[in-house]
């Protein structure tokens, strides 16, 4: 197994900040993992011994379940926490948790958290290692690791890509992640939407701003579609879901705009007919959708390897 | 008869043009032909019309673009009984008004793309006048839900509004500015705070011997003030509509100065009348906003006059007897306008203050452009769509002889000076000598 070249630090919490070398450094050992996945040995002991605590103040099935996988194909104990269950509704306070599972002394925690920041704060409360499993609008990194992933394994490269990132941008945690990856990876990045779902001034993060499929769409070699929530679909920040499909859901009308061999992604659950048509989220030609499960499991994996695997303390530099 | 709309072409010769766009008012000759304007100006048939085409002598009587009205309020769908899009368009044939945008407050309104539909295929019916429908800004004109902004402006709608009512809501307000600069469309707001505008006329000496409930004149600059900060914030385009008070002037002069993509509107009460026309409790006087104070309107005809106001509107809303002849605080608000645009604006050209071609900027080529709708100017290529009028000819307003449904006007019995002679839209003569043209009733 390649070692990592460069240092990582302790936390994954986002990927702002983080440098190329390191983003590639993760993806090429991402890399490794999607051949053990595909083995029918899937049973690795990197991580025997270790333990990986996810803890989960936002429900969640797919993420969560990918971190689970992931850590015990590294032959790691796993423990689930759905917080948003038991402790909160005790009146138990974020940091009383961090304290408490700290004491026991874990690997690891996978933390997803309803609001901005709330990671960055138990990351500074425990002595373990932090991974960022979404954390409100903020960053979702692993996210951003396996749509980089996804594209770079079809596309050769990120590096001189065009990507859109489409819908609602304004409460998208994996947009702000794909965001900075991509600019540092040096792609060009264009954020399509309604003004309503678009974050003030985003265009200073480096992206070009488009309220049209038309324009927006124009020449890119990649369409990433997020997720619309149902609060936000009638009436305060779009009319309804059929205005917001006519317009800005993905469908096979707009996708001519594109440049031809140009991939479809979605970081799930999908809205069928809301941001996504069926017609193109289905289309194995283009659509990548079940690839970023795929390689999501590999990605999870290289950054609990490459944070808790041993690898860290063995590098110059570390933290 | 000639008529320009058979394609054959027809000479209007021997007229005073007022041209807005150049702001020239000189002798000259229109040559319409297939419903459009063929040539025009000063040197046009000077030495005579050549044999062969058809020629109108407009005797030294003014022929301008059509009057573009912004802003008219019909009964139809829901109130039949107070106004059609036939009586409408009679009236705007006999006002010289040759396109107007409708209002989305009817029953049901304007929030669904359907509507907008239906206004277009009934103004192709009534054939009396360009008839633009406005969309709802929000689901019901509740304030609450945007409405399908996308929708209703692919179906053909002109801009958006809530009609008479303000968005209350900050909130709403600027994610309504958002979302209409994703659409790259207009939003059109009656700016008067609705919590402090509860009442029937302006608050004020005169409000206060009537013992009626009042609305503050301070209204206007604390819902525009807000909303020119909204407008700072998204960058969307907004329209100011029946600006009333000195403050409203002063703030949307000042935005204006500071390049804000804003623009406003009047209506000819706001300038030609102020609060003691409500009287003995006149309920033809009232409206939205209410009529304010004479410094108010002396500030809006200043408005007027150095284009810190933009568009002249008609404002025109009918009522019936039964929604006037009530307790003033209970009347229905509004008054007709569309046969009383033209005369009232040429008060301002009759008191010095502003020249025709200024005037018709703010009735017809600024209307025209801020809305992209294809009238309002003489230009080779746009629809014939004209007015012609004697400027001088005295009369006195009586609602008895409205082509509109009804009369409810605040300037009955007022004597004014200027009068429509001819109305032509698309080429076609479809109003002159105070009648329908037979072709076009037959028609």
């Amino acid at each position: 197994m390649r070692s990592l070249s460069v240092s990582m630090p302790r936390d994954l919490l986002g990927i702002e900040g983080l440098p190329a070398a390191s983003i590639s450094a993760l993806l090429d050992l991402s890399e490794t993992y999607i051949d053990t996945n595909r083995s029918l040995v899937k049973r690795r002991d990197t991580l025997s011994g270790r333990t990986v605590i996810n803890l989960f103040f936002e429900a969640s099935t797919r993420t969560r379940t990918s971190f689970e996988v992931a850590a015990k194909r590294l032959g790691a104990d796993v423990i689930n926490m759905e917080v948003a269950a038991s402790s909160v509704k005790k009146g138990e306070t974020l940091l009383d948790t961090a304290m408490t599972l700290n004491a026991m002394l874990p690997d690891a925690l996978v933390v997803r958290h309803h609001d901005s920041g709330a990671v960055n704060l138990l990351a500074q409360k425990v002595n373990c290692s932090v991974i960022n499993g979404g954390d409100g609008q903020h960053e979702h990194p692993t996210q951003a690791l396996l749509d980089a992933l996804t594209i770079r394994r079809r596309k050769g490269r990120l590096e001189g890509l065009l990507v859109a990132i489409c819908g609602d941008i304004l409460h998208s945690r994996v947009a702000r992640s794909n965001i900075h990856l991509l600019k540092t990876m040096g792609a060009q990045v264009r954020v399509v939407g309604p003004a309503t779902l678009m974050p003030t001034d985003i265009d200073r993060l480096g992206v070009e701003v488009h309220y049209s499929m038309r324009t927006g769409l124009k020449d890119v070699d990649i369409v990433m579609m997020l997720r619309l929530q149902t609060e936000r679909m009638s009436g305060s920040f779009v009319p309804s879901v059929s205005e917001f499909f006519r317009f800005f859901g993905l469908d096979e009308e707009k996708m001519k705009a594109t440049r031809p061999g140009a991939l479809i992604m979605h970081p799930g659950p999908m809205n069928r007919g809301v941001e996504i048509d069926s017609a193109v989220a289905d289309d194995l030609q283009r659509s990548v959708i079940h690839e970023q499960v795929e390689m999501g499991v590999a990605v999870r994996m290289a950054c609990l390897d490459a944070l808790i695997g041993g690898r860290r303390n063995a590098l110059p530099g570390a933290a | 008869m000639a008529n320009g709309s058979d394609g054959r072409p027809v000479a209007y010769i021997n007229a005073r043009l007022i041209d807005p766009s150049a702001d020239t008012d000189q002798r000259g000759a229109v040559l319409i032909g297939d419903g459009k304007i063929l040539d025009y100006g000063a040197n046009l048939f000077s030495g005579g019309a050549p044999y062969g085409i058809a020629t109108v002598d407009c005797r030294g009587h003014c022929l301008a673009p059509g009057i573009v009205d912004l802003r008219v309020h019909t009964g139809e769908p829901g109130e039949e009984h107070k106004e059609t899009f036939d009586t409408a368009g009679r009236a705007a044939a006999a006002g010289g008004v040759t396109s107007m945008c409708i209002l989305p407050d009817t029953e049901p309104p304007f929030d669904d793309a359907s509507l907008i539909e239906f206004v277009a295929r009934r103004a192709r019916q009534v054939k009396l006048a360009k008839m633009y429908a406005y969309g709802a800004l929000t689901l019901g004109l509740k304030g609450e839900q945007l409405a399908e902004i996308g929708l209703i402006a692919e179906a053909g709608a002109v801009a958006f509004t809530d009609g008479d009512r303000a968005i209350a809501s900050a909130q709403l307000m600027r994610r309504a500015l958002y979302y209409a600069k994703t659409f790259d469309v207009l939003i059109v707001q009656t700016p008067q705070e609705p919590s402090l505008s509860t009442g029937a006329m302006n608050s004020g000496e005169i409000a206060t011997r009537l013992g009626l409930g009042s609305s503050h004149r301070l209204a206007e600059a604390i819902q525009l003030e807000r909303d020119m900060r909204l407008v700072e914030m998204t960058g969307g385009r907004y329209h100011a509509s029946k600006i009333s008070t000195a403050e409203g002037v002063d703030i949307v002069r000042r935005a204006k100065a500071r390049g804000l993509k804003v623009t406003c509107d009047t209506a000819p009460h706001y300038f030609a009348l102020n609060e003691i026309a409500v009287g003995d409790y006149r309920t033809f006087a009232k409206v939205v906003p209410p009529l304010r104070a004479e410094s108010d309107r002396q500030a809006v005809v200043e408005g007027v006059r150095d284009g810190t106001i933009d568009c002249i509107v008609s404002d025109h809303r009918p009522q019936d007897v039964e929604s006037k002849r009530v307790p003033f605080a209970l009347a229905e608000p509004g008054v007709v306008g569309l046969e009383t645009l033209l005369p009232i604006a040429l008060e301002l050209y009759h008191n010095g203050q502003m020249s025709l071609p200024r005037i018709w900027q703010r009735l017809a080529a600024t209307p025209a452009t801020l809305f992209k709708l294809p009238g309002g100017r003489l230009e080779k290529g746009a629809p014939a769509d004209l007015v012609l009028f004697d400027p001088d000819i005295a009369w006195v307003i009586d609602p008895e002889k409205f082509e509109s449904k009804t009369g409810n006007t605040a300037f009955d019995e007022r004597p004014t000076q200027g009068r429509a002679l001819m109305t032509v839209l698309d080429g076609r003569v479809i109003h002159r000598d105070n009648k329908l043209w037979p072709e076009t009733v037959a028609a």
